[in-house]
């Protein structure tokens, strides 16, 4: 803040409060005197006593008054005067957050150094960790982690980019932007309809004869590079696996047709700038878990009903 | 005593009185105008593009600011859950300022990058597909509606008027740049935008 701008506040408040001072004991005695005198108005036949100001209300507005000269002293107020605690909102802020650093963040650092795959079969990380889900993951793969069109399942075996330990953190930290293009201009409305016959086939289903060897072809010319020969499908490339029936995008025909003539451009959003390392470390330990755990991880870990664990909190 | 004469001119009254009331404004209010924390943006602020302007306005015209906040507290428990802390110079180009006082749904200051498209797509259409105990609205017809661009350049030329920093190309292309986008379009550019320069692990 500029120096006129602090001079500005400084000199206004002090005005102000010299004024409520004078204001309170110019007006603090009656202008008349004698018991019983009134100030002379009469409303309506009521007259109005002229008493000096109670003694208690004048106590509390001194009061108030010198509350506001020690809050102006010991707190920031008067211009770029900062008080003599130096307290801001910002440093009770960080107090705050390294007060529950301290107290919280050894609860999760102490996993940190576990590898995922024994995580796994800690009970009380994985209850710690479904937390997190709750809070962070749940919106898009719901609370059960089963996802829904376009959200991922994360309990079945089945990954788009892959189900290991190192890939699901990636995933987690990086995030994932699909990249299915759309073929509609390429394909036409016969090529689509053909490629989709025959991606049906794939994951051994009814599908016009005829169409999807027609399709076969196109497929070979546009869509092995991704999804390969056999459909089954480049973690690497975030291409899914066609031929196992599991859709993300639904998998009827017309569905199927869908994607093929817009694209899909599905995306996980990255999470390394919104949460710390050792909460996406059990991040992923819990999703591991629930493809890789002890009979599957239960999933009524996000059951809001359930005793929170007082053990977890010092 | 004089107090006769003040209560008996209600001219004197009236003008005794604006001084007496003007003294907090001066003090608490004036100096905001002026002064550089609340004046400057923001490292990496820039105004919003057309569609996203757009997209502002149709979040005004939901009443979305009625039951969401744009405003983090620097309060341990909203970092927390939201992200860092708001500053003042985040919203220098808001006009007017959509900071809200009421949140039946969560604040919305950095919710940009939290989702994606998809996942706004499916809430504003429905809600609960996505967070089943929600009690938001849907908003089915921001998916077929157009925006009208025919006004956006002149809202923009109104915004640089009270200093966000359009430039001449930027009000000439703005009609072109939202011509045939959908509302749903214009709000999630606009969502998806929301507090991204800031950034807070928690």
């Amino acid at each position: 803040m500029s120096t006129f701008w602090s001079l500005w506040i400084i000199v206004l408040t002090t005005i102000t409060l010299i004024a409520l001072v004078y204001l309170l004991f110019s007006n603090r005695k009656s202008t008349n005197k004698g018991p019983d005198s009134t100030t002379g108005h009469v409303y309506d036949g009521i007259e109005e006593y002229d008493n000096p100001l109670p003694l208690w209300w004048l106590y509390m507005f001194v009061i108030t008054i010198v509350f506001s000269v020690g809050y102006l002293i010991a707190y920031p107020g008067m211009g770029n005067f900062k008080g003599v605690l130096g307290w801001t909102q910002i440093n009770q802020w960080q107090k705050d957050v390294d007060k529950a650093e301290e107290k919280y963040g050894a609860i999760f650092a102490q996993y940190s150094s576990t590898p995922v795959e024994e995580l796994i079969h800690d009970k009380k990380a994985l209850k710690m960790a479904g937390r997190i889900f709750s809070n962070n993951c749940a919106q898009c793969h719901g609370s059960d982690a089963r996802g829904s069109y376009g959200f991922p399942n994360l309990t079945d075996s089945e990954w788009i980019y892959g189900g290991s330990a190192e890939e699901i953190k990636t995933t987690i930290t990086h995030g994932r932007t699909g990249a299915m293009p759309a073929w509609g201009t390429i394909l036409g409305e016969d090529g689509i309809k053909n490629v989709s016959a025959y991606v049906l086939s794939l994951s051994d289903r009814q599908a016009a004869v005829g169409d999807a060897e027609l399709g076969s072809e196109k497929f070979k010319l546009f869509c092995v590079a991704c999804h390969t020969a056999d459909g089954t499908g480049n973690p690497a490339l975030g291409a899914p696996n066609l031929a196992n029936n599991i859709w993300l995008y639904g998998g009827s025909q017309g569905l199927i047709q869908r994607t093929i003539n817009l694209g899909r451009n599905g995306a996980m959003p990255a999470h390394q700038e919104l949460l710390s390392s050792d909460k996406i470390h059990l991040l992923t330990a819990y999703i591991y878990s629930l493809s890789n755990g002890d009979s599957k991880t239960d999933l009524s870990l996000n059951n809001n009903n359930s005793e929170p664990d007082l053990a977890l909190v010092k | 005593m004089k107090h006769d004469f003040v209560e008996k001119n209600i001219a004197v009254m009236v003008l005794l009185t604006i001084v007496a009331i003007s003294f907090g404004g001066l003090v608490e209010i004036v100096p905001l105008f002026f002064i550089e924390e609340t004046t400057e943006p923001v490292e990496g602020l820039m105004p919003l593009t057309a569609t996203q302007l757009e997209g502002r306005d149709i979040y005004i015209r939901e009443g979305c600011v009625g039951c969401h906040s744009q405003m983090i507290r620097p309060l341990r428990s909203e970092t927390e859950r939201y992200g860092h802390y708001s500053v003042a110079g985040e919203f220098v180009y808001d006009h007017p300022f959509l900071w809200g006082s009421k949140r039946t749904g969560p604040d919305l200051a950095r919710v940009g990058a939290r989702y994606s498209d998809d996942w706004h797509r499916a809430h504003l259409m429905d809600p609960r597909s996505v967070v089943p105990e929600s009690n938001m609205p849907a908003f089915p017809w921001l998916f077929e509606n157009t925006v009208d661009g025919s006004m956006t350049g002149k809202k923009m030329a109104a915004l640089r008027m009270v200093g966000v920093p359009y430039t001449d190309e930027d009000i000439a292309a703005a009609a072109e740049a939202v011509e045939g986008k959908t509302e749903i379009e214009a709000l999630i550019s606009y969502l998806q935008q929301l507090g991204t320069l800031f950034k807070h692990k928690r």
